[in-house]
């Protein structure tokens, strides 16, 4: 077994229990959204022991360090996030629709990972990347992002049943209310928030060991810096002016473009410090 | 209380200005990101002209005008112009305004006597419920208060012509979270700006075994007195099998008053730092050029010399000639033995294969033994910042992330317990309160009603 076949697994294993989980909405099957929960949990196991693997596999050909260096691994972790930030919320709020619009993402992420767009080698660590504080800034970052793209989700299941005529009847009504899809999806920003500036943080002090400058307008940092100021924006719009309902939700989706933007555009289309990330 | 509400001070109180900075400010930053920051004019003509071009618009004289509206608005050097460091200052100003007008609003709810609190209040509160003691008012009391304690409510007591009033609330100074959040953010920018006005950046190409008590300002290029010594021993870089680079490293030594005072090795993420100044490893220059040291075993005698590729080189002491004839590619890309040709001067020669910074040795025919080492010789990058203002900022990201945690999950829950007697009847009157996380406060009101009424004495009303 090694990781590369174990993560091959784990793209349809979340393709999979994606299907599930849609199904067990439109067909208002809970037995099947347990199904879901099944396949996204062990899905998750097997991607934790992947990344295990891999990381072990770093050191097997000399160069070891944590999966968390380039485009791919850096994908397999997001959609890694994306997936046990879910199982955490599914545990928390007992409802298994938000599966049909967050494990989505973590497909997504697995399959771009596995595309052949983005190189899948084990690469050894140029020096800038040897620090300690690689795991924490990466590891901060990307579970702020995870809760963004789940957020995002509960953006569209908000608009959706918004949108829908009958919002108590039929399919709708197995999403929660509307009140309860707003609340997770407030707690779901403040919790993306929180882990956000911590990796913004993080990425500073590590910048100020590295280079002797804790903000260098960078890119990559100025767009986190919009993403920030972005949901600081929304925070202070809910807390202060009682934006609640649809605008948050429509706000939640173009917050996660920010955050699409900050994590892979701005490799792409912008050049700066992070420009190892393309690889 | 009244308080004088100045159309101009409640302006700068406002959410709306803070909404409004925040959007400006990331307008401004994707402008940044866009727009080549720091570029020469041919560049911003060029890129003005490739973006007018691809929709379509080109003509020299539009290309020349939007180049000028550029620099007006200093979108060449975005982060510095005078506009988006006010608009920092005014974000500033809002945080403070906003601050005063709320604060004392909060801190009064923070330090209030709930004691005082109307009694018809709490008839109105949402989590309320009423419970009947078989005991009277007094005795009453004292039974709710350990079992309310025992959950982490301890209660104090007054008398209320109503009957005895029970109060008992839990953290209330996570009022202060959020103003904790922009005290914050001023004191980052508070640090930024001892940065800006007392810090110096600056850096310095140091070749091998040579020193330096100055370092040169990025951008002016000014020097800037360190006030002690900077010496590099060495630098040297090493590749992964690939050739990719795995480290680059220095030995720098501090020199402070004629005497050695620190030695070490930095490397990425490893600087040296030394009375405020911190040296790292950046960039790395190669002279092509070979350090090639010699040292008689025999007698104990070395010497260094510095030579091009090819170029015979005498050590007339000890009438010794060598050159680097030829370098060696190695499995590891980029990476050379060097092939070193040794005469006596006599007639005596040998062809010395040397790895990189590794040893090989000559024997001359009168006995002596000399052993050489060959390295490419470089001059190590350093960066060099003094930031005097580095710990404020750190200080305020710390109180950041405190901040965020107490305003996003920590509550003020407040629990008021009336015991009145009426027509030789005990009634209890619950009701509490919670700034924030009101589901949470739910459930933790419902196992309050739980443990009371578990209590022989109390039943539901």
């Amino acid at each position: 077994m090694n990781s590369a076949l174990l993560l091959n697994y784990s793209t349809f294993g979340y393709l999979f229990a994606s299907f599930i989980y849609v199904a067990a909405f439109l067909f208002k099957s809970n037995k099947a959204g347990l199904g879901g929960t099944f396949f996204t949990a062990l899905t998750f196991i097997a991607q934790t022991v992947a990344l295990g693997l891999r990381w072990q596999e770093s050191y097997q050909i000399g160069i070891g360090h944590a999966p968390l260096t380039n485009m791919y691994e850096s994908l397999v972790f997001f959609s890694w996030t994306i997936a046990g930030f879910y199982l955490f919320l599914e545990f928390k709020f007992k409802n298994r629709t938000i599966g049909a619009f967050a494990l989505p993402f973590a497909f997504a992420a697995m399959a771009f990972a596995e595309s052949g767009w983005v190189s899948q080698e084990i690469n050894p660590l140029i020096p800038a990347l040897q620090s300690n504080w690689l795991i924490a800034h990466v590891v901060t970052c990307f579970v702020g992002y995870a809760a963004f793209a789940v957020a995002c989700g509960l953006g569209i299941m908000y608009l959706i049943k918004d949108f829908s005529g009958q919002k108590d009847k039929g399919l709708m009504a197995t999403l929660p209310s509307l009140r309860t899809l707003d609340e997770i999806n407030h707690k779901t920003m403040i919790f993306g928030f929180l882990w956000l500036t911590a990796g913004i943080i993080t990425g500073a002090i590590w910048a100020n060991s590295a280079w002797g400058t804790y903000w260098s307008w960078d890119p990559k940092e100025t767009w986190s810096l919009i993403t920030w100021f972005f949901y600081a924006a929304i925070l202070h719009a809910r807390f202060t002016r009682g934006w609640q309902g649809a605008v948050v939700a429509w706000l939640a989706i173009g917050g996660f473009l920010c955050v699409i933007f900050t994590y892979y555009g701005v490799n792409f289309l912008l050049s700066g410090l992070h420009s190892y990330g393309g690889g | 209380m009244i308080k004088k509400k100045n159309s101009i001070w409640m302006f700068f109180a406002s959410v709306k200005l803070a909404l409004f900075v925040l959007f400006v400010l990331a307008a401004a930053s994707i402008i940044g990101t866009i727009v080549p920051q720091d570029a020469t004019p041919q560049h911003y003509q060029q890129f003005y002209g490739s973006i007018l071009d691809g929709i379509g618009m080109y003509s020299p004289q539009a290309t020349a005008v939007i180049t000028k509206i550029s620099y007006l608005l200093s979108f060449d050097d975005m982060y510095r112009s005078w506009w988006f460091n006010g608009l920092l200052g005014l974000l500033s100003l809002n945080l403070i305004v906003c601050s005063i007008e709320r604060l004392p609003d909060v801190w009064r709810l923070v330090v209030m006597d709930n004691h005082q609190t109307k009694i018809g209040r709490l008839q109105g509160m949402r989590n309320k419920l009423e419970l009947a003691s078989t005991e009277p008012a007094a005795q009453t009391a004292a039974t709710v208060q350990p079992l309310l304690k025992s959950m982490g409510w301890a209660t104090s007591q007054s008398t209320k012509p109503e009957g005895i009033l029970l109060f008992s609330q839990k953290t209330p100074w996570t009022r202060l979270g959020v103003y904790v959040v922009h005290l914050s953010i001023l004191v980052i920018f508070a640090g930024a700006a001892v940065g800006f006005y007392y810090g110096h950046k600056g850096g310095i190409n140091l070749p091998e075994t040579l020193s330096s008590d100055k370092v040169y300002k990025y951008g002016s290029g000014d020097e800037i007195d360190l006030g002690f010594t900077i010496k590099c021993n060495w630098f040297q870089m090493t590749r992964y099998p690939t050739g990719a680079p795995k480290e680059y490293q220095s030995e720098l030594v501090i020199i402070d008053n004629n005497k050695e005072v620190l030695t070490k090795v930095i490397e990425v993420n490893d600087p040296l730092t030394y009375k405020g100044w911190t040296f790292y490893q950046s960039s790395f220059e190669s002279h092509k050029k070979y350090i090639i040291s010699v040292a008689n075993k025999t007698t104990d005698v070395h010497e260094r010399f510095l030579a091009p590729l090819r170029d015979a080189v005498r050590w007339k002491n000890e009438n010794l000639l060598f050159a680097i004839k030829e370098l060696i590619p190695t499995k590891i890309p980029m990476t050379y033995q060097y092939k070193l040709m040794v005469a006596d001067g006599k007639g005596g020669q040998q062809l010395l294969i040397l790895d990189d910074n590794m040893q090989g040795t000559f024997t001359r025919d009168d006995g002596n033994v000399y052993v050489f080492q060959v390295k490419e010789f470089f001059s190590t990058g350093l960066q060099a910042a003094k930031d005097p203002g580095v710990w404020l900022v750190y200080l305020g990201c710390g109180l950041m992330l405190v901040g965020l945690g107490v305003a996003f999950f920590m509550s003020h829950r407040r629990l008021w317990l009336l015991i009145s007697e009426k027509d030789g009847k005990t009634s209890i009157l619950i009701a509490g309160t919670a700034n924030k996380n009101k589901p949470g406060f739910e459930r933790e009101f419902a196992k309050i009603n739980d443990t009371l009424t578990q209590h022989q004495s109390i039943e539901v009303q």
